[in-house]
């Protein structure tokens, strides 16, 4: 009986998760939540549907009941977590919810496969999270003095970035934490958030070539800072989300090929003056050729790349923790070898539609400043996605960053918990927005004084505007 | 917004890299010995068993009454390059089919059965392409010589038998292992038939001869050179094999007789940049489309090379080495009409219940030469056994074709390797047979009538 469970439940996860991943995509031929209804609730069948059969095979291939109740507490906190979000805030975005209890629910699985006792810890670390989550869109709706401070969010981040660079322990010779009373924190993931709200802080009202100047020497102080610590993956994501943020704040795509010159130019400076810049270009190049020290992780990795095959091997029928920090940094490769290269595609998809989601609320949202936060946030989180998991399969040079949500990682978590919660909190704003301006839309008509451009806004958020008059 | 549609695009191209390195390197991947999921497998799932074409067990793992484990050869030596071994490193087909022998395709019941015995799940089989018989034939053949021989099928590519000697016991690997690395001598690990590198000698003539057909279409055939046993160039001399006269000879009868000094004289008039596309062409100095390990061919033609030079590479002399298997792989060119079928050993993976888990058919790698050159080249190689050097072959129930050659590895005591390659029944070739025997003496003494052998065997 556990042979045929341990055997056929790989298909079974993989064609729910499939199922789901249609889900997330089909959301976006529908344009109010109210109609999406049906596809929330599909998707919250079908994630419990891979968690349990997880679990399931989990117990079954340990033979430890202990692992069920691990997985009733689990499904109990991110059952709440959907169902408090909802209740706290009916105007919710539940397709990010959703997608975040999914990649939550795999995070677990596959942690508990290769560690009970990490998976634990990330799951206390997740439950706090959660709390502080659910707390977040209502500060973001509420106060509104965010977009004025400029130089505290630029103080602050410059600021973290350098005590740990300064007194920062040393972590596989990169310096990215230091402890707090026994909590290890890695204040450049915390960073990242405060540094979309500088960015946008500085370019939402002008952003001139001056503005942009100056917020580009603050930018290039945390990348070199972080350059420095070594923490080669997070200079990236700053350097690229700026880029960008500046590119739309502007509209002036010369701007990215400047961006796209002048990162090309650092990184041969880079390439020239550090080492360990230089092994990880090695390692990438010809990891076989030094197998034995700079490829050794990555060659592990691409070993559990290639065996799983389209459906896996199974949890705990493939050997992923033979690849050093599997846990953090090659999750993914894990993932890919015990549930196969479908359920791997599948959650890059579901990582994807989450990115497409925030850019969808960024473009509908009308104050630049939130929009420039909810594009420069959406960046963040996609881009880290890119790197990891580019990274872990030799697609690009390996840079060390998590995999938001699934790696094990406390300040990851909590991070990536954050920046989605603001994102949720600017879809309730943009749901405002357009209430308001429906009304102004409507008295403008009264008027007989509407405009070309209300117009187009008419066309473009008649969906919210029904949405509104619904409620 | 665009941004949106970049990074959309980026990861497609991301997914699309994923599937398409897991799904190509599947294997390559498993075989490293750097992956521990080969041990893994090996504690989940019992070797399979490798079987001759005929479904003769050629290895197979017996699991002890202690419950360790011995892989067992049945024939020994006979079979220990082609079918190898698996510990201490692999060869041969053990290390081809690596990647099946250790996994299991067993029904999922059966499965079920084997956990409930308390025994591994039995890894799948590999089924070859080899032949007992003709295996056993070239083996004994080739008597205490060294050498190799091979026999392929021609139309297929399919190798029928492998034979390296000196060889080994693989059933007692892991005791002899350091022995046989020990001895560098006389390279006992070493597949001579892909791995050996010799002069070809005069089978090389079958190269030459092309070339020069193909320089001269219209006048090959009214070439004409008086042989005094020696073709002297400046100071460079080239001899006859045993300083032989052979008198006023045409194309054919140079070939036939295998003529140092005709081939010298032709070998002069040869264009060195279309010879060069001729060997290119050959696959020398480049890769074989073989799957094992195996040596490049090398040979040296270039513009300002010096004549005495020239000279020995048109009689197969010098510098030039070639591997027994390649060689083969060109007879057997010839003999499909100047195409070239990849060689191969593996047939078919079946798992435990007989279904098959994955089937090998022929591939064509393309054509070699012309189907009229390589009808002009079977004649006069049909030419050589009835008149020429292979005159062992002749008057039997099949005809043969093929070239004979004596690669002197030691110019001082005229010491060589006895070759022949070439294929019968000459007008619709179904085996083809490649034998050097090293340093017993002129291939039409020696490895011709090896290759009668393994005809007879065949025809019978």
């Amino acid at each position: 009986m556990e042979r045929y469970i341990t055997e056929f439940s790989n298909y079974f996860i993989t064609i729910f998760m499939a199922l789901y991943t249609y889900e997330c995509f089909a959301v976006f031929r529908y344009s109010t939540e109210e109609k999406r209804k049906g596809i929330y609730v599909r998707q919250n069948i079908l994630m419990f549907l891979v968690h349990f059969t997880c679990f399931l095979t989990i117990c079954m291939e340990t033979g430890e009941l202990d692992y069920l109740f691990f997985y009733a507490f689990q499904e109990v906190i991110l059952f709440a977590a959907i169902s408090l979000f909802s209740m706290i805030y009916p105007k919710i975005n539940k397709l990010l919810i959703n997608n975040i209890c999914l990649l939550l629910s795999i995070g677990f699985a596959i942690l508990t496969r290769l560690s009970y006792e990490k998976a634990i810890k990330q799951f206390i670390i997740v439950t706090a999270s959660l709390i502080v989550a659910m707390i977040i869109p209502f500060f973001i709706d509420k106060f509104k003095f965010l977009k004025e401070w400029k130089w505290i969010y630029a103080m602050v981040g410059i600021a973290a970035l350098s005590v740990v660079l300064i007194l920062g322990s040393v972590t596989k010779g990169a310096k990215l934490s230091f402890s707090v009373a026994g909590i290890a924190f890695q204040p450049s993931e915390f960073v990242k958030i405060i540094f979309v709200f500088f960015v946008a802080s500085a370019l939402y009202k002008s952003s001139t070539l001056k503005e942009v100047a100056i917020t580009a020497v603050i930018a290039g102080i945390h990348v070199i800072v972080l350059v420095l610590s070594k923490d080669l993956g997070s200079a990236l994501i700053f350097f690229i989300v700026y880029v960008l943020m500046v590119v739309v704040a502007t509209k002036n795509w010369l701007y990215l090929l400047i961006g796209a010159a002048g990162g090309s130019a650092a990184a041969v400076v880079a390439y020239k003056l550090f080492t360990h810049v230089q092994i990880r270009v090695t390692a990438w190049k010809d990891p076989w050729s030094v197998i034995d020290n700079e490829g050794y992780q990555i060659t592990q990795s691409l070993f559990a790349i290639g065996s799983g095959g389209w459906f896996g091997l199974g949890l705990f029928h493939g050997t992923p923790e033979s690849i050093p920090d599997v846990e953090s940094d090659f999750v993914f490769s894990a993932v890919t070898e015990e549930l196969g290269l479908i359920f791997a595609m599948c959650l890059i998809l579901v990582c994807v539609s989450c990115f497409v989601m925030c850019m969808n609320i960024a473009v509908r949202l009308q104050d630049k400043f939130y929009q420039l936060v909810a594009f420069g946030l959406g960046v963040t989180y996609i881009f880290q996605v890119f790197l990891t998991i580019g990274g872990g399969t030799k697609f690009i040079p390996l840079t060390g960053v998590t995999l938001p949500f699934i790696s094990y990682g406390g300040s990851s978590v909590l991070t990536t918990l954050i920046l989605f919660s603001i994102i949720e909190g600017l879809y309730i704003i943009k749901q405002r927005e357009v209430s308001k301006s429906g009304k102004t839309k409507r008295k403008g008509a009264s008027g007989g004084n509407s405009n070309r451009r209300a117009r187009v806004y008419e066309e473009d958020e008649a969906e919210f505007e029904e949405e509104y008059e619904e409620d | 917004m665009a941004v949106t549609y970049l990074f959309v695009f980026v990861f497609l191209a991301m997914m699309g890299y994923i599937c398409h390195f897991a799904v190509t390197n599947k294997q390559e991947l498993i075989n490293n010995s750097y992956n521990t999921r080969q041990s893994m497998l090996l504690a989940q799932n019992r070797r399979g068993s490798i079987y001759a074409n005929d479904g003769t067990v050629l290895a197979e793992t017996q699991t002890n009454t202690d419950g360790t484990e011995t892989r067992v050869y049945p024939y020994a030596n006979m079979f220990a390059h082609a079918v190898g071994y698996s510990t201490n490193g692999r060869m041969g087909v053990e290390a081809l089919g690596n990647y099946y022998l250790i996994n299991s395709n067993e029904p999922v019941s059966q499965k079920v059965s084997d956990d409930m015995a308390g025994i591994k799940y039995t890894g799948d089989s590999v089924y070859t392409t080899l032949d007992v018989e003709l295996q056993e034939v070239a083996y004994n053949a080739l008597g205490v010589y060294k050498g190799a021989v091979v026999v392929t099928e021609p139309s297929t590519g399919r190798i029928l038998a492998m034979v390296s000697k000196p060889d080994f016991d693989p059933n007692n690997i892991d005791a002899i292992w350091n022995d046989l690395v020990a001895d560098t001598d006389s390279s006992v690990l070493l597949n001579r038939v892909t791995q050996g590198m010799y002069p070809p000698g005069s089978t090389f003539k079958i190269v030459t001869a092309l070339e020069y057909i193909r320089e001269n279409p219209d006048s090959y055939s009214s070439y004409y050179y008086t042989c005094n046993g020696s073709y002297i160039s400046g100071e460079d001399r080239i001899n006859c094999y045993h300083g032989t006269s052979h008198g006023s000879v045409d194309f054919r009868t140079s070939f036939a007789k295998s003529c140092n000094s005709s081939f010298a004289n032709i070998g002069l008039s040869l264009d060195k940049t279309s010879f060069r596309d001729t060997l290119d062409g050959l696959l020398f100095n480049c890769e074989l489309p073989l799957q094992s390990t195996y040596s490049m061919s090398k040979v040296t033609v270039e513009e300002g090379m010096l004549d005495s030079d020239m000279m020995q590479v048109a009689i197969g002399q010098g510098t030039t080495q070639i591997s027994p298997m390649h060689l083969n792989m060109i007879t057997c060119a010839i003999a499909n009409d100047g195409k070239l079928m990849k060689p191969y050993m593996v047939e078919r993976v079946e798992n435990s219940e007989g279904s098959i888990v994955k089937q090998f058919n022929p591939a064509a790698y393309g054509s070699l030469m012309t189907q009229e050159e390589a009808q002009i080249l079977t004649d006069l190689m049909t030419e050589v056994v009835n008149s020429g050097t292979g005159r062992k072959l002749s008057g039997l129930s099949y005809t043969a074709a093929g070239k004979t050659g004596s690669a002197e590895y030691n110019t001082v005591k005229g010491d060589s390797h006895a070759w022949f390659t070439g294929f019968a029944p000459a007008e619709d070739p179904q085996i083809c047979v490649t034998i050097i025997i090293e340093g017993a003496g002129s291939g039409g003494d020696f490895a011709v009538p090896v290759a009668k052998r393994i005809f007879d065997a065949y025809f019978e």
